[in-house]
């Protein structure tokens, strides 16, 4: 197993940079997750970690060592990509057994029967092991391509989107069975996804990619509780974080919607324009409140609502518990907790409480 | 039947005023080509199938008889005949062979990314678009003793390529190769050209070296393709003459269609003859059978 570090990597794509002074860190044993918008830069990480892809400056460091020179071969990395990639014409067993019986290592043939077997009883998928590849369901093939990784005992797996393609139900399966891999591995993993729920639930630690620059690695919950700027707050959490333009003047936060709410947070911030970021579960329907808004909508998740309140010409959502019954077009009262409020700067977005 | 899968006519269209209805027009398109089929291609070759049990002779007017499978019997029963099929057969295999290592090889060297790969893969194929006649012309002043290029450019002296009985064939089968390496080499790079990057990528990650890359991956995928292109290949081989016949006329290069074109058209055993050519499309029905049941078979795995 191993540890990744990537020091001030650069990588441009006929002038336009994929990634800009990339300074990374995966230590050993870790499920690291890289999130991103289509474009950030994920997979142009993945790729130049595993070796398919050469950056145009910076050092990449695998266990301390830097292996800037060597091919994918010598990296000793396994990769899982979206598109399943297995061998066309070939069975299962043969795609399973194929890192196996390369020049370079060697494995004693009872020893590859014993470890596809294996494999195959890990994933589930002994059933199919004599089948053609092409005879196999979306979730079959992405198994079998995780397989094909894991036969191999890598020091450090890698995985492209790898869940993408498949339908909700049974990515939400293979996203347990992934981790749970992982932990019986003790292995070292770098996931790339532009799912935040995948990221949230999997990831021990969370790499946040915006156009090719890291903007912030954490724990899933300090990246939720404290995002760095509004762009981290953007992207994790569903329903997404509540952001509110406005100014704090006497201790309390007046939005450009037109409510003032109090706040507990700095006064160091008195008059200066800042937008407001409030998590849904930390809003609650309160007819004693001041501030008053409109319900637009609800959303029925039967053990709590989403419901989205129309305030000005600002939606603000919040969840309500299943016991409310608030109804459309209705005018309620709301508050929040005032402890819970990010205050980031409206010009650059970044947090100003963790400055 | 067909009518049921035929569009109807468009009731407004210049051909429906004028009453014709789908019937005439779909006669009006297929008909004419069906004569000209029949009339040059189905009745000469039933006509020559009567003639192979006959001894006609187009040279006289002298009465001809029916002797039955004669002619086959003779045919089959003649050594000389067995040795044209036996120089056929080394020709298909060095020819075919050659072109398939050529072709395969140069579609390997131009299936990654270089300048001005468009430009030189046209003018790789300008062998193949040359007319056999001008190839047997041109080659056979490359391969002359005294001034041929190639013998100066190879140091050999005053070698013999076409007319050392030895040599002849292979000299044959060298243009051959050159003009039709080209073709192979197309079909593959359209084969190669189809193999999914991820996969050499998946397979360089797997740590696989690249002969095993090769013969596990490229291989597997192209073979399909390949195989329709060796089929086209022998098939040509096989029925080769215009090459032969203009660059040689040594005993150990008369191919067999070039023994077929002597018993015609020098001998005028016409009969005979016929009895020759179906023998030989029988031959290459069959090798062409084998070559599909085999690719079918790859196709399936």
């Amino acid at each position: 197993m191993a540890h990744i570090e990537l020091r001030n990597v650069t990588k441009t794509f006929g002038g336009k940079a994929a990634l800009k002074n990339l300074d990374l860190e995966i230590a050993d044993g870790q499920f690291f997750v890289l999130l991103g918008e289509t474009g950030a830069g994920k997979t142009t990480t993945l790729r130049i970690v595993a070796g398919l892809e050469k950056p145009d400056d910076g050092t990449i460091l695998i266990d301390g060592v830097d292996v800037g020179g060597w091919g994918a071969a010598e990296r000793d990395v396994a990769l899982v990509l979206q598109q399943y990639s297995l061998y066309p014409r070939y069975t299962v067993r043969e795609n399973l057994e194929f890192p196996l019986k390369s020049k370079i290592r060697r494995v004693a043939p009872a020893e590859i029967q014993e470890r596809v077997e294996r494999v195959a009883r890990t994933l589930r998928i002994e059933h199919l092991l004599e089948r053609k590849t092409d005879r196999l369901s979306g979730g079959e093939m992405q198994r079998v391509s995780i397989g094909r990784a894991i036969v191999r005992k890598p020091r450090v797996f890698l995985m492209d989107e790898p869940l993408s393609a498949l339908d909700a139900k049974l990515r939400e399966a293979l996203r347990t069975e992934l981790k749970r891999l992982q932990i019986t591995l003790g292995a070292t993993f770098l996931f790339v996804t532009h799912d935040q729920v995948e990221a949230m639930s999997m990831g021990d630690r969370i790499g946040v990619l915006d156009r090719g620059r890291l903007v912030q690695v954490g724990t899933p919950s300090e990246i939720y509780a404290r995002p760095t700027n509004t762009f981290v707050a953007r992207s994790v959490g569903s329903p997404p974080m509540n952001l509110l333009d406005g100014a704090v003047r006497d201790g309390a936060a007046v939005t450009e919607a037109g409510f003032s709410l109090p706040i507990s947070v700095a006064s160091a911030h008195e008059g200066r324009p800042v937008t407001f970021g409030v998590r849904p579960e930390h809003l609650r329907l309160d007819p004693e409140a001041p501030a008053k808004a409109r319900v637009h909508d609800i959303e029925d998740h039967g053990v709590e609502k989403i419901v989205t309140l129309a305030t000005g010409d600002a939606f603000v959502r919040l969840t309500a518990p299943a016991t409310q019954h608030p109804r459309i077009d209705e005018s309620v009262g709301f508050s929040w907790n005032p402890e819970k409020i990010i205050l980031f700067d409206r010009t650059s977005g970044r947090n100003l409480s963790a400055a | 039947m067909t009518t049921l899968t035929m569009t109807t006519l468009d009731p407004r269209s210049r051909a429906a005023r004028r009453g014709m209805s789908d019937l005439a027009i779909r006669n009006l398109f297929i008909i004419p080509t069906i004569v000209f089929l029949i009339v040059f291609n189905i009745f000469p070759l039933l006509y020559s199938l009567g003639y192979s049990f006959t001894d006609f002779r187009a040279s006289t007017n002298a009465p001809w008889n029916f002797v039955g499978l004669e002619n086959y019997r003779t045919l089959l029963n003649d050594p000389f005949i067995w040795n044209n099929f036996a120089i056929t057969a080394k020709y298909v295999i060095v020819s075919v062979t050659g072109q398939v290592l050529v072709g395969f090889g140069v579609a390997m060297l131009l299936n990654r990314e270089i300048p001005f790969k468009g430009l030189i893969t046209t003018l790789l194929l300008l062998p193949m678009m040359l007319s056999m006649a001008v190839v047997g012309l041109f080659w056979k002043l490359l391969y002359d003793p005294s001034f041929g290029i190639i013998n100066y450019a190879l140091g050999l002296g005053r070698f013999e390529w076409l007319s050392n009985p030895d040599v002849a064939l292979y000299a044959v089968a060298l243009t051959d190769i050159w003009m039709w390496s080209p073709f192979v080499m197309l079909l593959s790079l359209a084969g190669l050209s189809a193999v999914p990057k991820h996969l050499y990528e998946a397979a360089a990650i797997d740590r696989a070296g690249p002969l095993y890359t090769f013969f596990r991956i490229t291989l597997p995928l192209v073979a399909p393709i390949l195989m329709i292109a060796i089929i086209f290949r022998t098939m040509e081989a096989f029925k080769t003459f215009d090459l032969a016949y203009i660059l040689t006329s040594q005993p150990t290069t008369e191919v067999i269609s070039i023994r077929l074109y002597k018993m015609a058209f020098q001998e005028w055993q016409t009969g005979m003859s016929c009895a020759l050519a179906y023998i030989m499309l029988v031959m290459v029905i069959a090798i062409t059978n084998i070559y599909v049941k085999y690719l079918n078979k790859v196709k399936e795995r």
